[in-house]
């Protein structure tokens, strides 16, 4: 835990001015306008990747990295059951919408609440247990949660997955958008996602976002200064859900269906590692790691059949040798300039 | 009229087979400097933790201002007013100095929206900026808690603890692997400390508090062995005997 965004830094009256150079003081402006760097990326992603689907996969999965992120890099709490969170989301906002046929504004909605209700329940049996148990109830929670969705085949499809999501024109107050045009879907996934991302920043440059990186610091010493520690983590856990479980609604409108492995403890793991790879605790460093991640598995896949062995090796090396991640490790080697 | 602040009134601790408190009935009154010393393994640790909240006592009751809080959780403890330091040195580590103390001092705050930025709240800024000032750690606001010295790491403690403003300041060995300077400093700081507000003081060290305080409390084996003045200490036979070769 060694990477801490600049931008959480509290300076009274302007951090000391010293000789920096050009490229400090353009990080430090991206820094402080970090939501707005993000989304300029963003909105430049799909002409900077091979295909537009990637670009959709890199927005969704950075927000479920984002929303991670909070609770294990911001936190310091490592859930191994986050895909419980995605794919309620994702199941919840499919449901609404084959089963009830709610319209797609009102699916969202559905999607993030039953995911942060999900992540209430999973959240406040977990915070009982620190450290490794904390991880180890997550997951078991997590696959009961896969189980209960499994088998309520009915509503969720079970193993085919929840299937018929069909979104194909979004009217926007009168004007009618293409959804099944893949760049029109791509900038209406994108608006979803820049909010969320304006949310995460404002939580995490509030009181309660200094609150947490205290938890995340020294438990004790937080308690002691009178935060009621089991209660933050609470709200972290269910915010948390809330974003994951966003990311996850908007992937069902993507895919237009919910394959059931949005649930399997692999993408629980798949998330874990582009938070790692990108720098957990940073503001940019998920996103980072998501968009490594997938243009890893990406190139991988078309070179070799052996793909996931490419990427273990990848995962290995940064964990030895960049253990604060892509972002991390830039964000530190520019601090010691 | 000088009513006593804290009661600890029976405290037992049973840790299984091991006694550490014994029927430690103490009370502190308010706007004083209150050393609690005694040898190794005389129960100060443990005694130190039920006043301050981290550890829930097997019997007795603790009466805060009169009212009971035994069993109260350990943020409780702080929200009403009862800061601590630890012994072992326990600050935010990576956090900026200004900010672990700005943290301290937004507990002050009993609710806060999800959405305000913390730097809108400039009057904590502030105040951290003067205690810092007061602990003479000013210069580090902007270095990472973890590059403090060690001896600066404790008065960063302090300044944290009295950034909530307490009614009552608990330090445990505040002056634990100081250097003699660094030692003296810190006790000019906690005298200085004591004339606003009511400090209890745990210290192993029995010549550092006698210049001090207004009362001792002398622990052994668990129980209460003597409390009085400082001039009360000096002439208790039993003390003497405690602290046998030491010069009292």
């Amino acid at each position: 835990m060694s990477s801490i965004d600049i931008t959480d830094v509290v300076s009274p009256r302007g951090a000391p001015q010293g000789s920096r150079t050009v490229l400090q003081r353009s990080m430090e402006f991206i820094t402080r306008h970090r939501v707005a760097a993000v989304i300029a990326l963003l909105v430049l992603l799909p002409w900077l990747v091979p295909y537009e689907a990637l670009a959709v996969n890199i927005l969704i999965f950075g927000l479920f990295a984002v929303g991670f992120n909070l609770l294990f890099g911001y936190t310091g709490l490592l859930s191994f059951g986050h895909a419980a969170l995605f794919g309620s989301g994702s199941y919840g906002a499919g449901i609404a919408i084959v089963h009830f046929g709610w319209p797609w504004w009102l699916a969202i909605p559905a999607g993030v609440t039953l995911a942060s209700l999900v992540g209430l329940v999973i959240g406040y049996l977990a915070i009982r247990s620190r450290g490794i148990y904390f991880s180890m109830v997550t997951l078991a929670l997590a696959q009961c949660v896969y189980f209960a969705f499994y088998k309520a085949g009915r509503y969720t499809g079970g193993e085919d997955g929840l299937r018929g999501i069909t979104v194909d024109v979004i009217n926007v107050f009168g004007w009618r958008l293409d959804f099944l045009h893949p760049t029109t879907k791509y900038f209406v996934l994108l608006v979803f996602v820049a909010a969320a991302l304006w949310f995460i920043s404002r939580v995490l440059a509030s009181p309660f976002g200094a609150v947490i990186e205290g938890i995340r610091e020294n438990e004790r010493r937080a308690a002691a200064c009178g935060y009621d520690v089991a209660a933050t983590k609470l709200i972290a856990f269910v915010i948390s859900a809330a974003v994951c479980g966003l990311a996850g609604t908007l992937r069902a409108l993507h895919l237009s269906t919910v394959p059931i492995e949005s649930l399997h403890y692999l993408t629980s793991g798949h998330v874990v590692m582009m938070s790692l790879l990108g720098g957990m605790g940073t503001f940019f460093g998920p996103f980072v790691g998501a968009a490594f991640v997938l243009l890893i598995e990406e190139f991988a896949t078309n070179f070799t059949k052996y793909w996931q062995l490419l990427v273990g090796l990848v995962f290995v090396v940064f964990v030895l040798f960049f253990p604060r991640g892509i972002w991390g490790s830039i964000l530190h080697w520019l601090g010691r300039r | 009229m000088n009513s006593p602040i804290l009661v600890a009134e029976n405290i037992g601790v049973q840790f299984d087979a091991f006694t550490a408190l014994k029927n430690v009935s103490v009370a502190f009154k308010a706007r004083q400097l209150t050393a609690v010393i005694g040898p190794n393994g005389a129960g100060k640790s443990t005694f130190f933790n039920v006043v301050s909240g981290s550890l829930i006592p097997s019997t007795g009751r603790i009466r805060f201002n009169g009212q009971d809080i035994t069993g109260a959780k350990q943020h409780e403890f702080a929200r009403m007013g009862i800061a601590k330091s630890f012994q072992i040195t326990n600050v935010f580590p990576q956090l900026t100095v200004g900010e672990n103390v700005r943290l301290a001092a937004q507990m002050r705050r009993s609710r806060f929206g999800l959405l305000v930025p913390r730097q809108s709240m400039t009057d904590l800024i502030v105040l951290a900026e003067s205690l810092l000032e007061r602990v003479g750690l000013a210069k580090a606001f902007h270095l990472p808690a973890r590059d403090l010295a060690h001896g600066q790491q404790r008065c960063l403690e302090i300044a944290m603890a009295l950034a909530c403003d307490p009614k009552l300041l608990l330090l445990d060995e505040p002056t634990a692997g100081m250097s003699p300077e660094e030692t003296l400093d810190m006790m000019d700081l906690i005298t200085r400390l004591a004339e606003e507000r009511t400090v209890i003081l745990v210290e192993h060290k029995m010549k550092l508090v006698m210049g001090i305080c207004q009362r001792l409390i002398v622990l052994h084996h668990g129980e209460l062995l003597a409390q009085g003045t400082p001039n009360d200490i000096r002439a208790n036979y039993e003390v003497k005997r405690v602290y046998l070769g030491q010069k009292v």
